[in-house]
């Protein structure tokens, strides 16, 4: 009896000693929280100021108190931004750079992930004659930085006549991914049983039947993490649609940057502002619809049995 | 129906020779299991059947069809895999389809066979369910009932029992067995598991590093082991194998063992080639042959050793003795008939004449 009470009181003396040391904050993490709010800050200030920018008057962003809310809401500046404002000489807003944004996006991840993930699947699940090499000069060909193979391939493209054309940027984009995407997907593959492909080999010798019928229905998680990465890279990007698009085949990106560099008098903060909010907001979109599978598709490959 | 023939098979990976020369034949409607420890090399001879792997050198035949350079798919074989390998975003339907539909049968006949095999394993009310959601056993089943479905003559199965749980792996054991006597089918069966080689099989092939030591049947393979590696993989547990010197005198053979001196009178025994005096065999004693206590049968041995310790399981004792050696001599007795004796104790052990193997210390071969 006195032994079990003796464990049950070190017991209860253990438990309170562990809610005491809880309660307490000590010097490390109040240095972390510091950090935290600070990044948090870093990020969130300019944001809140772009967004209430965008929906002052002009009259009002003239008196210079940017951390101020609107004394009067408006919508005007981003109407204004959509459908009217100049980018250089056309006065279309950036409705019109939205769409070819759209128009490019599409193409690229059609071409993307479908050539990808054929060869990924390829790579991974059958035997294929120096695959190894093949995935090394993949590997090699992911890090190659953009800019330096740019103008060569401003050179293919014209020669082939695709230069300044919407297709131009979404092949351009395409091909850049590829390497990528072949490695990620490969890896994502290569985790499949290998006991599920011989049973498919042994039912049915089709290599599109089984991607199609068994392999591609299984892909679920790791075709949403590449469709954000995609999808956020090919919207995002600037320096591909300014160099391959041509007039009227420029992305949105390009036509915020025209947009906010070309002013008639005073400069229009609020309507840069809208123009650059409504550029980023598909990217949100996306993550807000596709986060929560996002975090699932990566955590999946590192625990699937 | 066809006969399946291995002849002169070579499978190297790289400079590793996993067989060497390996001829086998397995007989129309027969199930043949292929038994042996890990990396034996009996997986590899069923993948190469089923044309999963290459062949190195040396041919296939299924039904006198040379199949060595078929492609899996043309080769009339159906496999169940030892982690079911179902596909997972299919419907237990969609999984028995998939092999049918890929043969461009028509319709009604995919439906006919797929209610057939759904009867037939009892998973009618699963069809719509994804493997996700059923039971080891009834992913099994559904494994089995995809392999069914294609109605092909000869099945292939890669340790389909060894991922169940002790309960069902018996029950599968016997279902598996029930439907090659309904459907008398050819039957390969590869397992590491002796006692579904012993239950199961009509001949076992006992494999160990690329090589068949012994095809045979289940008895055959338990009473008479062609060698030492098949005496010992056989029987749990384990046969005792003893080091003895052989003593001859006028008509009487016997064989004596060094450290605790027991003489072995093997006269009873049918030696293939009589070995001379002086010789070095070794004796195998089943542990469930000997007889604890008094008894009338004609005894050729007698121990009379310390007992080290004793393992009760339910009706049995297992009771290991020091004869002097590192390995214990392992006895097996019903406890109903002896009482279990303590450590220490040194009670009179004998075995019967008739039921020693004897090999040569040598070759490791039977004599």
């Amino acid at each position: 009896m006195s032994t079990q009470a003796t464990t049950a009181a070190t017991a209860a003396a253990g438990v309170r000693s562990k809610a005491r040391k809880k309660k307490r904050i000590s010097g490390s993490s109040i240095t972390i929280m510091v950090f935290l709010t600070m990044c948090a800050a870093f990020v969130s200030v300019p944001l809140y100021v772009v967004i209430v920018t965008s929906f002052k008057t002009m009259d009002q962003i003239a008196l210079g108190d940017v951390f101020a809310l609107p004394t009067t809401w408006t919508i005007e500046p981003w109407i204004t931004a959509w459908s009217e404002v100049c980018a250089g000489m056309t006065c279309e807003g950036v409705s019109h750079g939205f769409w070819t944004s759209m128009k490019i996006l599409f193409p690229s991840l059609i071409l993307s992930i479908g050539v990808s993930s054929v060869t990924g699947y390829a790579l991974a699940l059958w035997k294929i004659r120096w695959a190894g090499t093949f995935l090394f000069v993949l590997f090699l060909c992911a890090f190659v930085p953009f800019q330096i193979i740019m103008i060569p391939l401003v050179v293919l493209n014209s020669s082939i006549g695709l230069f300044g054309s919407i297709w131009a940027v979404a092949i351009v984009h395409s091909i850049l991914a590829m390497p990528l995407l072949t490695l990620i997907f490969r890896n994502f593959y290569k985790d499949v049983p290998e006991e599920i492909v011989n049973a498919a080999i042994m039912d049915c010798g089709s290599f599109w039947r089984i991607f199609i019928e068994i392999i591609l229905p299984m892909s679920a998680n790791i075709m949403i993490v590449v469709l954000i990465l995609m999808i956020t890279t090919v919207w995002n990007d600037y320096l591909i649609g300014l160099t391959f698009g041509g007039v009227g085949t420029q992305p949105m990106t390009v036509i915020l940057a025209n947009t906010v560099i070309t002013s008639f008098g005073a400069v229009k903060y609020n309507v840069d502002m809208a123009a650059a909010l409504l550029t980023a907001i598909p990217p949100l979109v996306v993550y807000f619809a596709l986060g929560k599978f996002f975090v699932q598709g990566i955590t999946a490959g590192a625990i699937k049995g | 129906m066809p006969q399946v023939e291995f002849s002169n098979i070579v499978k190297r990976f790289g400079r590793v020779t996993v067989l060497e020369d390996l001829s086998l034949t397995v007989q129309d409607g027969e199930f043949l299991v292929l038994l042996g420890p890990s990396g034996c090399g009996k997986t590899t001879l069923l993948n190469m059947l089923a044309g999963l792997q290459d062949v190195t050198e040396g041919t296939i035949t299924i039904g006198g069809r040379d199949v060595t350079d078929l492609d899996p798919k043309d080769r009339g074989l159906a496999m169940v895999f030892q982690s079911y390998a179902l596909y997972p975003t299919k419907t237990v339907r969609g999984n028995l389809k998939f092999g049918l539909s890929a043969q461009k049968l028509d319709r009604a006949e995919i439906e006919r066979r797929v209610t057939w095999a759904a009867g037939l394993l009892q998973i009618d009310q699963l069809l719509d369910r994804k493997p996700a959601q059923l039971s080891g056993g009834q992913r099994q089943r559904v494994a089995i009932g995809r392999a069914l479905v294609k109605n092909v003559d000869v099945f292939l199965f890669d340790e389909p029992l060894s991922n169940l749980d002790a309960k069902l792996r018996t029950e599968m054991r016997l279902e598996i067995k029930r439907l090659h006597q309904e459907l008398e089918k050819t039957i390969v069966f590869v397992t590491h598991d002796q006692v579904e080689a012993m239950t199961m099989a009509h001949r076992i092939a006992v494999m160990n590093g690329g090589v068949i030591q012994q095809i045979d049947t289940p008895d055959e393979i338990y009473e008479r082991p062609a060698n030492l590696f098949v005496a010992r993989f056989i029987g749990s547990p384990a046969m005792n194998t003893l080091a003895a010197r052989i003593e001859t005198s006028g008509q009487a053979i016997a064989a004596i063992h060094g450290p605790s001196g027991v003489r072995m009178d093997l006269s009873d025994y049918a030696f293939r080639t009589p070995p001379k005096h002086g010789d070095t065999v070794v004796v195998g004693l089943r542990p469930e042959h000997f007889i604890v206590g008094e008894t009338a049968e004609p005894t050729g041995a007698v121990f009379t050793l310390p007992v080290r310790y004793t393992e009760k399981t339910g009706s049995d004792v297992t009771m290991f003795l020091d004869n002097g050696e590192k390995d214990l001599i392992s006895v097996r007795f019903d406890h109903k008939h002896h009482h279990v004796p303590i450590t220490g104790e040194a009670p009179p052990v004998w075995f019967p004449k008739d039921r020693f193997d004897v090999f040569d210390a040598a070759s490791e071969r039977r004599i």
